[in-house]
């Protein structure tokens, strides 16, 4: 998707993100889904850019975006895991039969605890799976493309043994927050705040980027183009907010609020705004730990540097099995977080959950950025890569296109897209 | 020659390996001294890299051992031979081709901040010093280093083995990737290192090269030592007769490989 730019960027835009130092490929990825936005847009006669449909955009992404920021390492360490589907499949089994029958029996039912427990619940489980993945990958030798093949089978078999094929339902309340909808969003003035203190922190952490380097006598960025970018990100996040707040909650939802808050219901309705989503803030929030992850601690310079150079990395000291053996670990955890998103959005764990979306994630990483050679990739782009994957495929829903016809035109995306993106590779070296 | 007494900085004993019931190494027994530049001789698979190899850690030998300033040292793992002060220049160079000068330079060894992140600019600022002794012209510190020459590649390995003190420098051939002017910039820098008292393994097989920068001269054939000499004491053409037949020449101390 990124190769919009690539015929022939004027050199003045050239110059234009050099002096601003932004990476072209990202503006390309979003310039793609700008024209996905509109296009679909054009198509269903102004229903696509809706706050109500970016609202449940934004939702349905969160489960393949978490997802896909551990995919990005793993790929980057030229590995693959295709059984990130059938581990969420399976901890979302797990999740349900603890907060739905295992807890109530301990605890009674509703009890404040229920949900925090089903949720460490997933995290051990899927953390266990794949630090498991992650010992036969790196330790046994056994090629991560086996290991994970074996996983999606053995995973999703399991996620029907746990319960024998019963849907599990319904959640826990307090847990069903993680997965959206009205409960599942934090209204108006907590998303302003969280808003106002996100672009705090941006112009915070842009500042003290460039004070460190002038400290050191380095060569900066123009006074100018930090401050267009730290507007360009606030826009983006105010938008986004004001975005949120636009979309009301449905009348007789808000009706129910307004007489739970002991508000009068006035004539011409209550206009009470959703707010951002709980799961988006999750995946936001699981996307900025994972790029400081990979970019400001030692675990994700070894990460980078074993997909660089396995031989190098080994030679410079670096424990790579056991990195390896991590990077399985946290894409496990992060399978888990995903299953706790989506069983709390259907409300119910069923064994078929995550069908398919080990191949939605990698696709979001490789749409993203994430070269399968290895060495190469970024969180942000995986995230964005999400995006674009869900946009093409709500917006085909939104126009009544057939699924058959719906996966079609995913797969053909994904292949003339990592087409593009080679390409454009090949043409900047 | 100045080296005649004292405890060698390393000393490697009988040391043997084998892959796969094949000797790589079969009992050799090489040293070397403060301020000494020893050159390691052989054609391709006599076995010099994978000597190398065992005292830079990369492999364990399955019989010998290792002495570092005459105390027995037990070499497990490169981050080991690194505690020791033994740096290796690879012949591939081993760099991440993804990551930066800092970052390769620094691999393995980062300089953190107090609050346990990477200190990137710490790392720059240190890498802008020891490449401006080494390569002076060398502006491309933000990018990968896959996107560099030949010679500046060449310069970051480099650099990575000498920032940390090294006591003990392995090179493996050097050279064989470089132009005329860097080849010059490389050994100017052995006979720097060699000043400040560090002891130089040189791989080679470039006989011409190693005539002018060894002091002594150590040649293997299929994996076992021919002989061990002083370059004042043999001309090139009996180390040549070493190399290729394996025959050691009265200037030389002969070892379990000779014919």
């Amino acid at each position: 998707m990124t190769a919009t730019t690539a015929p022939t960027p004027a050199s003045s835009f050239g110059t234009l993100t050099s002096k601003l130092e932004i990476d072209v490929r990202l503006i390309g990825m979003l310039a793609a889904l700008a024209v996905i936005w509109i296009g679909f847009d054009l198509l269903s006669g102004g229903v696509f850019l809706t706050p109500r449909n970016l609202w449940n955009l934004s939702v349905q992404t969160a489960s393949v975006a978490v997802m896909a920021t551990g995919m990005v390492l793993i790929i980057v360490t030229r590995n693959i895991d295709l059984s990130v589907g059938a581990i969420l499949g399976f901890v979302g089994m797990i999740v349900g039969v603890v907060q739905a029958r295992l807890l109530p029996g301990l605890l009674g039912f509703e009890h404040w605890l229920t949900a925090p427990l089903a949720v460490l619940a997933a995290l051990v489980t899927g953390g266990l799976i794949g630090l498991f993945h992650g010992w036969l990958i790196a330790y046994l030798a056994i090629p991560s493309f086996i290991v994970t093949l074996g996983g999606l089978l053995v995973w999703r078999g399991a996620a029907w043994w746990v319960t024998t094929g019963q849907t599990v339902a319904p959640m826990d309340g307090r847990f069903k927050v993680l997965g959206g909808g009205i409960e599942g969003a934090v209204g108006a003035t907590a998303t302003w705040v969280i808003a106002a203190i996100a672009c705090g922190l941006i112009v915070v952490a842009l500042g003290l980027a460039r004070r460190r380097r002038v400290r050191f006598g380095f060569p900066v960025r123009a006074g100018w183009a930090d401050a267009v970018i730290a507007a360009i990100a606030c826009g983006a996040v105010l938008g986004a907010a004001a975005i949120a707040n636009a979309y009301p909650v449905p009348v007789g939802a808000a009706r129910r609020l307004a007489e739970a808050q002991g508000i009068a219901w006035p004539d011409g309705g209550l206009f009470i705004p959703h707010g951002i989503a709980v799961p988006v803030l999750i995946a936001v929030a699981v996307g900025l730990f994972m790029t400081f992850l990979a970019t400001r601690l030692r675990f994700g310079r070894y990460v980078f540097a074993i997909g660089g150079n396995p031989e190098a990395a080994e030679l410079s000291g670096i424990p790579t099995r056991w990195v390896l053996m991590k990077v399985f670990g946290l894409m496990g955890v992060l399978c888990g977080i995903s299953a706790c998103i989506s069983t709390a959005r259907l409300n119910a764990a069923t064994n078929a959950a995550g069908t398919l979306d080990e191949l939605y994630v990698i696709a979001a990483a490789v749409i993203g950025g994430t070269s399968l050679a290895g060495g190469v990739g970024t969180i942000a782009g995986a995230m964005l890569g999400a995006l674009v994957m869900q946009s093409l495929q709500s917006g085909m829903v939104l126009l009544g296109v057939d699924t058959p016809l719906q996966n079609i035109v995913v797969g053909a995306v994904l292949v003339v897209a990592v087409w593009l993106d080679g390409l454009y590779r090949r043409r900047i070296r | 020659m100045a080296h005649e007494t004292g405890t060698p900085l390393v000393e490697m004993r009988n040391i043997s390996i084998s892959f796969g019931g094949i000797k790589a190494v079969d009992d050799v027994t090489v040293d070397l001294r403060p301020g000494e530049v020893v050159g390691l001789l052989g054609h391709n698979g006599a076995g010099k890299s994978t000597l190398i190899k065992i005292l830079s850690g990369a492999y364990r030998p399955d019989a010998g051992e290792i002495y570092v300033n005459g105390t027995r040292a037990d070499i497990a793992s490169p981050r080991d031979a690194k505690a020791q002060g033994i740096e290796t220049i690879y012949q591939t160079l081993a760099l991440a081709d993804n990551i930066d000068a800092a970052g390769n330079i620094f691999l393995g060894r980062e300089m953190m901040t107090p609050y346990g992140t990477l200190d990137d600019a710490s790392m720059e600022a240190e890498t802008r010093k020891v490449m401006a002794r080494l390569n002076p012209h060398f502006r491309r510190f933000k990018e990968p280093v896959k996107a560099l020459s030949g010679g500046q590649r060449q310069s970051v390995a480099i650099a990575r083995a000498i920032y940390f003190n090294a006591r003990v420098l392995i090179m493996d051939e050097p050279t064989a990737a470089l132009g005329p002017a860097e080849t010059k910039q490389v050994a100017d820098l052995v006979l720097q290192l060699k000043k400040e008292g560090i002891g130089i393994f040189l791989i080679s097989h470039d006989i011409h090269d190693v005539f002018d920068l060894a002091d002594r001269v150590s040649v293997m054939k299929n994996g076992r030592l021919v002989g061990s000499a002083k370059v004042s004491d043999v001309t090139q053409d009996e180390v040549l007769g070493m190399i290729i037949l394996g025959k050691c020449p009265p200037g030389a101390i002969p070892g379990p490989g000779a014919s």
